[in-house]
């Protein structure tokens, strides 16, 4: 199984980057081809959530200071990327539940993440313009992948 | 000597911030003469935005909206809404109702306790840098602790229509009661979740704890007949017994300068609330099975010791099954699932127990049924001069530790707490300031992100 999965909060401006692009790729991926999930919060879900999926796609948001906009991509099979290392309140960070999830066995067979370097999280706050392109790149990319993979 | 070089020179220890959403924290402890003056904790408060966005708002949009405040304890904000604006509107809802809102308050405490003690908590104990390197080393032993979760967020779920933000609570009731084929489907994982939650009890029990009390004066919810998790009144160690409604007449919250969280006081006093707070005022209320396992893992009938802590969370957690497994026995769906609130023109008071404390709500409802005025006071915001007590408590008799020593054991002071912003496996900077040191360093302690 194939499994796209948006990491991000719809009501923290940038931060929703993760959710528009699976949104995005649920769109233009044929049904059944390929699952879609958005998680908000406990990121500490994607154990259970890419749960007997061989084929898994995470995308979340970035804070690296990099430019506002930059896509960035990683395999699991490599060494994680310290741009994925951010964390929120009582949550942990993609690099966490990846390095968790490799302790306890439970990672999927071909992990990749994508990541959108983004600027702010205010409360209530559109998504910048910036990221808003960075979305429509990521998607393209990631919906490429896809293709190329199925 | 070695204890006041130690002292005056300049320490620091910097570990990564948080820095997705919300939440930085920073701690200094500034010492005179060889003792500690004075431990100040930096806390940054996310509620405080919810309450402006909350004027203007539809009354009936409160549950909603507050439960963005926090993913990790979304229900209680929920409940204590509703309780807050029904207040207002004079409506109580049945018992059927309000025991489905226990169960859903169930599943978070099972997925708030078991996330705290086993991923956050127990490495400290244990020597471990995070959760994951515990995992490495435990692997069996989180797996427990995520199965336990798994339980909490399935029943969230079920009762909340999803596991984070729950998206089925409404002003009343609920939108739709869940058939009673939906909650039975739970009974295998909480009966794990409860054999599992007695083995963390065994565990955890087995820790060793400084020996370090203090003379809180605790402040929970107390109930006629249950321990207390969606109502009660508030009551405290030293003779306060309040209904909701009174709260603001005893809690004073107020600004610090180095914090931008309101510390929290009753009237005048520092307090704690919480996990401790509630057993220790409603030992009498658990059940003889939970207050016997609670015997067995050397707690008596009041907690003071805050490293104990992590034992009171894991008999909580050991009630919080047991009392799900109950009500889910008892199921009958409410019919209709929500009473009706009609929005009137009035004030409103709410109070529930989040897993890491007291979680008091009021608003203040214009004629047209928005929201006029809205005040939050989350058990972190209430916790923090508790905590810096503790802090300043605990590193007087530890000065002479190395730093690297210090700053691990103060972190877990802190953690004792479960506060909001302890997600990360380390979250502080802690610097030690000697008097001399002040005037050119500022007081304001350097919370950075990463």
């Amino acid at each position: 199984m194939i499994l796209v999965i948006g990491i991000g909060n719809p009501d923290r401006g940038d931060d929703a980057a993760g959710l528009l692009v699976a949104r995005r790729i649920r769109e233009i991926t044929a049904p059944g081809d390929v699952s879609v999930i958005e998680l908000i919060g406990d990121q500490l879900g994607l154990l259970d959530a890419w749960n007997g999926a061989r084929d898994v796609y995470v995308v979340d948001a970035v804070c690296s200071g990099g430019p506002v906009g930059a896509v960035y991509r990683f395999d699991a099979a490599d060494s994680l990327d310290a741009r994925f290392t951010h964390r929120g309140t009582h949550t942990f960070s993609l690099a966490d539940v990846v390095s968790l999830g490799r302790a306890l066995g439970r990672l999927p067979v071909h992990l990749v993440g994508y990541g959108i370097e983004v600027e702010t999280f205010e409360l209530g706050a559109p998504v910048s313009a910036a990221v808003e392109a960075a979305v429509g790149i990521t998607s393209t990319l990631l919906a490429a992948e896809l293709k190329a993979g199925g | 000597m070695t204890h006041e070089s130690r002292v005056r020179g300049r320490l620091g220890v910097k570990v990564p911030a948080l820095s997705r959403v919300e939440g930085e924290g920073g701690l200094e402890i500034v010492v005179e003469d060889g003792k500690v003056a004075q431990a100040r904790l930096d806390i940054y408060e996310p509620p405080r935005f919810f309450e402006a966005l909350l004027r203007g708002r539809q009354c009936a949009e409160a549950p909603d909206i507050t439960a963005r405040i926090c993913g990790i304890c979304p229900v209680a904000y929920q409940m204590s809404a509703c309780q807050a604006i029904e207040d207002a509107c004079q409506v109580t809802p049945g018992e059927p109702i309000r025991n489905l809102r226990r169960l859903l308050y169930c599943g978070e405490w099972i997925e708030s306790h078991a996330l705290h003690i086993y991923l956050l908590h127990a490495p400290d104990f244990l020597g471990y840098e995070s959760g994951i390197q515990l995992a490495k080393d435990h692997p069996d032993i989180v797996e427990r602790g995520l199965r336990i979760k798994k339980a909490g967020n399935s029943l969230m779920a079920a009762v909340g229509g999803r596991a984070v933000h729950p998206v089925n609570v409404r002003l009343g009731g609920f939108y739709r009661a869940p058939a009673v084929s939906e909650l039975r489907a739970l009974v295998p994982a909480l009966e794990q979740a409860r054999e599992d939650a007695a083995a963390t009890v065994d565990w955890v029990a087995g820790f060793g704890f400084p020996g370090f009390e203090q003379h809180y004066e605790f402040v929970a919810l107390r109930h006629e007949t249950d321990y207390p998790i969606t109502g009660g009144r508030v009551v405290s160690s030293n003779g306060l017994d309040i209904a909701a409604a009174e709260y603001d007449r005893h809690f004073t919250e107020f600004q610090v300068p180095h914090s931008t969280a309101l510390h929290s006081t009753l009237d005048g006093r520092t307090y704690l609330t919480g996990p401790m707070a509630r057993y220790s005022l409603n030992y009498d209320r658990l059940p003889d099975d939970i207050r016997k396992a609670a015997r067995q893992a050397g707690l008596g009938p009041a907690c003071r010791n805050p490293f104990r802590s992590i034992v009171v969370r894991a008999i909580e957690l050991l009630y919080a099954t047991g009392e799900a497994l109950r009500l889910i026995g008892g199921y009958q769906p409410p019919d209709p699932s929500a009473a009706e609130v009609s929005p009137r023109q009035a004030t409103g008071y709410g109070v529930t127990e989040a897993p890491r404390g007291l979680l008091y709500h009021r608003y203040t409802i214009a004629g047209d049924g928005t929201i006029a005025d809205a005040k939050i006071v989350p058990p972190t915001s209430q916790n923090q001069r508790a905590m810096e007590a503790d802090l300043k408590d605990f590193a007087a008799s530890r000065l002479g530790m190395p730093l690297d020593r210090l700053t691990r054991e103060c972190e877990q002071a802190v953690r004792n707490h479960d506060p909001c912003i302890s997600c990360a496996a380390h979250f502080l900077d802690l610097r030690l300031v000697d008097s001399g040191e002040r005037g050119a360093r500022g007081a304001r302690p350097e919370a950075r992100r990463s």
